[in-house]
């Protein structure tokens, strides 16, 4: 399986194909032009709009080879409300090409590293498990990294440590709260609806708040985290970067 | 005499005859509630024209012709809606997004369920009298889901219509199905998500399709034999009048697909039909003129099918702006004068009150933020400012509403809407070829996002986990006057919703949103009186109903059917 293997290369799923023989530039441009036209509207932009799938990590229902994915597209799920797409074989190896790569044609600019010693950086002089958890080792104040490999692509990895409050998540904002009978409670938000909000303190616990018991409640954009730009060098960003490209969730 | 007017004549008669049988059985339905028997009287189609009056009863998907999902119910009032508990629930065995609307018919609850399954329930238990199961061809396609929306009701029989575009009616008692008829070929992407609509002697229904370049139409069939008695298409054929807003073969691949059920006035015997975006979706430029009747209503005599008026809401409509939107009619005084009027919100973030008897514009103001236009000229038509390429249009591609049904209130006189706020897209167009039986999008578009690559809104709610937040967008409902189009209230909620709205004689608002809280509002002032924590997402509108004089309010919250009522 191609993804397993790409999280193996610690490199993003496209170069990992392409290093691999597997799909062309010109698949891949064909299945994006497809994609966009065809698959967009249900599975949306970035692959995630169906519940259970999600195209750019490769996370499916029922699919797991390549075959798998071309049978499914050309015979559709009616169960599930998927029309079956009658596409020419070249039309179907660039869907799956594109699939594989990730959704993403473009090249990316961003420099990969070597895993190894971007792990030696998280743990050592970049002190990232201070506030980050990875594997069971760690604060977690900060989120658990432990599957950023999957959540986040490798641009967006890099944003984050090159400009942490632009890269931020708006869930995950920190959150500091008065509550009406004056005690505070200031942490890092992980869920909110019109009534409650949840989040995790700066002493690791969780609370579960209502907001009518809440006097002040100030959402803040600016991330505690610093900016790695000039911490590290670039050698050893991309190094990180390499690494966290590895996390997959998968202990 | 022409044949066409024999059978006119020939539809009076039959039609007189089905009246006064209507007027007995109504007189014995009466007795039969007096009684309080389980014995139900059959649904007529003078019942039908009465349906909003008939409080305790459900008996169309906006609850009465007028659209208004209205009920003179007022057991329920302000003082004791705190009281109210749950009596059941029915789990969906079938996953995915549950955008049904019940109907209720003397205690018995007929509501779909995907893909195409009928049940009937008992209102008051919750118990299951009856499963009908179609399942549709695998050659059916619909771009958003394997919805349905519900059926509609008369004498003994139920309507259906399915994602394989087939019209079915069902036997109200047993469950069977009576007839199944083609209305549109699934190949060429012709679906059926709406709950059809009864008048009279024929059963009304419009197909999906607008993702696929379809040619759009409405169509009415015999209720008894499912032969087709008119047939209506969207896009008018060169020579017809509106082919002008197309040019050279754009036509036959032009869109205009109908997914919400009409509404309808009897006094003026027109339906009123909201049509959906043109084909492809988002590049205009491949469909160059005001490709009519996409994004507008559509005024259609019930007997004959043919087109009274129109007015177009979005010309050339790259936003996908369906009209699909609820059509609610009602009657109150404008500048002076009597108005009939049609109050809509639309997808395109505007509010609009026409006359329904022209189609003339009265007036338009938008609801939420809007910049792909920027004002009306004299005729009602909007004034487009696109947006560069690469810039954000407000609202965003699911709109400022979508399919959701808004309520009026004759009491309040005010018009409720579930609206989209602070939700834009950035539009990408791109040539597209037509195949049939494929996508026919022509581009596409992304969400605005704080944060590039955050997760964005999806067409519904498919984790407990907001993870987007309201800094990708969030939901209100609005309370609007009509008449001066401000907003009176405004009732905001942290995520998305795609809830209906219910109002009722007691003054009540039942609302819910994707965050799973049911809600009682004042609907005179929008403070919040109840609410529930039900959990899955509450999609379409709630229904009420009573049941040996007993008031019960259903809603759908992720997979359930969820019933209240007071504690007895």
């Amino acid at each position: 399986m191609l993804v397993a293997a790409i999280g193996l290369a610690v490199a993003p799923a496209r170069l990992a194909a392409q290093d691999h023989g597997q799909y062309t530039q010109t698949e891949i441009d064909t299945g994006a032009r497809l994609y966009s036209s065809q698959c967009s509207t249900c599975h949306g932009p970035n692959g995630d709009r169906i519940s259970g799938i999600d195209l750019r990590r490769g996370q499916f229902r029922r699919v797991v080879t390549d075959d798998d994915l071309m049978r499914i597209v050309t015979t559709g799920v009616p169960a599930a409300g998927m029309p079956p797409f009658a596409f020419q074989p070249a039309e179907l190896t660039g869907i799956v090409a594109y699939i594989r790569a990730g959704l993403d044609s473009s090249t990316p600019s961003i420099r990969i590293g070597t895993a190894s010693r971007g792990k030696a950086i998280v743990e050592g002089k970049g002190a990232c498990l201070s506030c980050h958890r990875i594997g069971g080792n760690g604060s977690r104040v900060a989120p658990d990294l432990s599957d950023i490999g999957a959540a986040r692509g490798v641009d967006m990895l890099h944003r984050s440590l090159t400009n942490p409050s632009a890269g931020m998540l708006p869930i995950n904002r920190p959150v500091r709260i008065t509550l009406k009978d004056g005690r505070t409670v200031n942490g890092r938000r992980l869920n909110e609806d019109t009534f409650t909000v949840q989040l995790i303190d700066d002493k690791e616990r969780l609370h579960s708040i209502e907001k009518r018991d809440i006097r002040n409640f100030a959402v803040e954009t600016t991330s505690p985290m610093p900016s790695f730009t000039g911490r590290l060098t670039s050698d050893e960003l991309a190094d990180v970067i390499a690494y966290l490209v590895t996390l997959r969730g998968q202990p | 005499m022409k044949v066409e007017e024999v059978e006119e004549v020939e539809e009076v008669e039959k039609w007189k005859k089905w009246k006064k049988w209507g007027r007995e059985l109504h007189a014995l339905g009466a007795l039969v509630v007096v009684l309080g028997s389980i014995v139900s009287a059959q649904v007529t189609p003078a019942r039908l024209e009465r349906a909003a009056d008939e409080a305790q009863n459900w008996l169309m998907y906006s609850g009465g012709y007028f659209s208004q999902r209205y009920s003179p119910l007022k057991q329920l009032d302000r003082t004791n809606v705190k009281n109210l508990e749950m009596k059941w629930i029915l789990p969906n065995q079938v996953f995915g997004a549950w955008q049904s609307s019940p109907l209720v018919v003397d205690g018995v609850m007929y509501v779909t369920q995907r893909p195409n399954d009928v049940l009937a329930v008992d209102a008051k238990t919750g118990r299951v009298f009856w499963l009908y199961r179609h399942t549709p061809s695998p050659d059916a396609r619909v771009c958003c889901g394997s919805n349905n929306r519900g059926v509609a009701v008369v004498g003994d029989t139920l309507f259906m219509g399915t994602l394989d575009g087939r019209l079915i009616a069902i036997d109200t008692k047993t469950g069977k199905a009576i007839w199944n008829i083609e209305v549109g070929d699934p190949k060429l992407g012709y679906s059926i998500t709406m709950a059809p609509l009864v008048v009279k002697d024929k059963v009304l229904v419009g197909t999906g399709g607008g993702e696929y370049g379809i040619r759009g139409f409405v169509a009415a069939y015999d209720v008894r034999t499912g032969k087709e008695a008119w047939k209506l298409h969207t896009i008018p054929a060169p020579g017809e009048p509106g082919s002008e807003s197309w040019k050279g073969d754009t036509w036959k691949t032009g869109g205009g697909s109908i997914w919400l059920t009409p509404s309808y006035d009897p006094a003026l015997n027109l339906t009123y039909w909201g049509v959906g975006n043109p084909g492809p979706d988002w590049n205009p430029d491949q469909r160059p003129g005001d490709n009519l009747y996409t994004a507008s209503v559509i005024a259609v005599d019930a007997d004959t099918g043919k087109l009274r008026w129109h007015y177009q809401f979005t010309p050339n409509d790259p936003y996908d702006y369906d009209s699909v939107q609820i059509a609610v009619l009602a009657d109150f005084t404008y500048q002076g004068k009597p108005l009939k009027s049609m109050l809509w919100a639309n997808r395109n973030g505007n509010f609009y009150v026409l006359d329904r008897t022209n189609g003339k514009f009265v007036s338009g103001k938008p609801f939420v933020k809007v910049n792909w236009m920027s004002g009306f000229d004299p005729n009602g038509r909007p004034i487009q400012t696109p947006q560069p390429a690469g810039q954000p249009t407000w609202p965003g591609n699911q709109g400022g509403t979508n399919w959701y049904s808004p309520s009026f209130s004759p009491r309040t006189g005010l018009f409720y809407v579930t609206a989209w706020e602070d939700y834009a897209t950035i539009y990408r167009r791109e040539f597209q070829d037509y195949v049939p039986g494929r996508v026919f999008g022509g581009g596409g578009g992304r969400q605005l996002l704080p944060v590039p690559g955050a997760p964005g809104v999806r067409i519904g709610r498919t984790t407990p986990i907001n993870n987007w937040t309201n800094a990708a967008g969030y939901s209100s409902v609005i309370a609007i006057d009509p008449v001066s189009g401000m907003h009176k209230w405004k009732f905001e909620q942290f995520d998305m919703s795609d809830s209906g709205v219910l109002t009722t004689a007691g003054d009540l608002l039942f609302t819910g949103g994707r965050e799973g809280y049911f809600y009682a509002l004042d609907a005179r002032t929008g403070e919040m009186l109840w609410k529930a924590s039900l959990g899955g997402q509450i999609a379409n509108g709630p229904v009420t109903f009573s049941v040996d004089g007993k008031q019960y309010v259903t809603t759908i919250s992720g997979n359930s059917l969820v019933t209240f009522g007071l504690r007895d």
